[in-house]
C-alpha cells in the first residue's frame, strides 16, 4: 500500500470516527427531543458512510478487484436514516412532546377561517 | 499510520456507544429511548466496518449489512407502535 493511499485511509477513518462520536455527543448534549434527533441522524449517517467509503477504498487497493459491497450498505443506511427520523418526528409530535420553542398547532384547533377544507 | 488511526477510530466509536447507551438509559421519553437504539445500531455498523478493516476481513460486510436492515425494521416498528398503538393494522 502506498503512502497516498495510507494516509487517505487514515484521513476518511478518523472523519468518520469523529462525525459517530459528534452524532452521539449531540444526543447526550441538546435539550429537547426534535434537537436530539438532528444531531445523530445526520452525523452518524455521513461518519459510517466515510467508514465505507475508506473500508471499499481498503479492500479494493489490497484484495482482488474492486470491492463495491459497501455501496449496497450505505446506499440502504442513506435511504432509510431520513425514513426512521420522519416516523421518529411524527410520533414526539404525536405524543406532544415538550420542546424549547412552540410545537405548531393541530389543524383542529385553528378557528375555522384559517382550516383547510 | 493506518493502525494508529484504527486505534483513535476505535476509542471515539466506543465512546459514541457510551453516549447513546446513557441516552437510551436516561429517556427521557419514548421517543428518545428509540433514537438512542437507532444510534446505538448505526454505531454498531460503524464498529463491524473499522473491525473489518483492522482485520483485513471482508467477512464482516453481510453482518453490518444485516444489521442496518433488522435496525431499520425494528426503529419503524417501535415508532409505528408510539404512532398508532399497533404495528401493522
Amino acid at each position: 500500500m502506498s503512502t497516498i493511499t495510507e494516509t487517505l485511509l487514515s484521513l476518511l477513518i478518523l472523519a468518520g470516527a469523529a462525525f459517530t462520536f459528534i452524532g452521539s455527543l449531540g444526543l447526550v448534549r441538546f435539550r429537547d427531543f426534535y434537537t436530539r434527533l438532528h444531531a445523530p441522524t445526520k452525523a452518524t449517517t455521513l461518519g459510517v458512510g466515510c467508514l465505507l467509503v475508506a473500508s471499499s477504498i481498503f479492500f479494493s487497493v489490497t484484495g482482488e478487484g474492486l470491492s463495491l459491497h459497501e455501496i449496497l450498505v450505505s446506499l440502504f443506511l442513506f435511504i432509510t436514516a431520513p425514513i426512521s427520523a420522519h416516523l421518529l418526528a411524527k410520533a414526539a409530535l404525536h405524543l406532544r412532546l415538550p420542546s424549547s420553542v412552540a410545537l405548531p398547532l393541530e389543524p383542529s384547533s385553528l378557528p375555522q377561517p384559517l382550516r383547510e377544507e | 499510520m493506518l493502525s494508529m488511526a484504527l486505534t483513535i477510530a476505535f476509542a471515539l466509536v466506543a465512546a459514541a456507544f457510551v453516549m447513546s447507551l446513557f441516552r437510551l438509559l436516561k429517556g427521557p421519553s419514548a421517543p428518545d429511548r428509540i433514537l438512542a437504539l437507532d444510534t446505538l445500531y448505526i454505531n454498531a455498523i460503524a464498529l463491524l466496518v473499522l473491525l473489518g478493516i483492522h482485520l483485513a476481513s471482508p467477512l464482516y460486510f453481510e453482518a453490518a449489512l444485516l444489521i442496518a436492515l433488522m435496525g431499520f425494521v425494528g426503529t419503524v416498528a417501535l415508532a409505528k407502535f408510539l404512532l398508532r398503538g399497533d404495528i401493522i393494522e
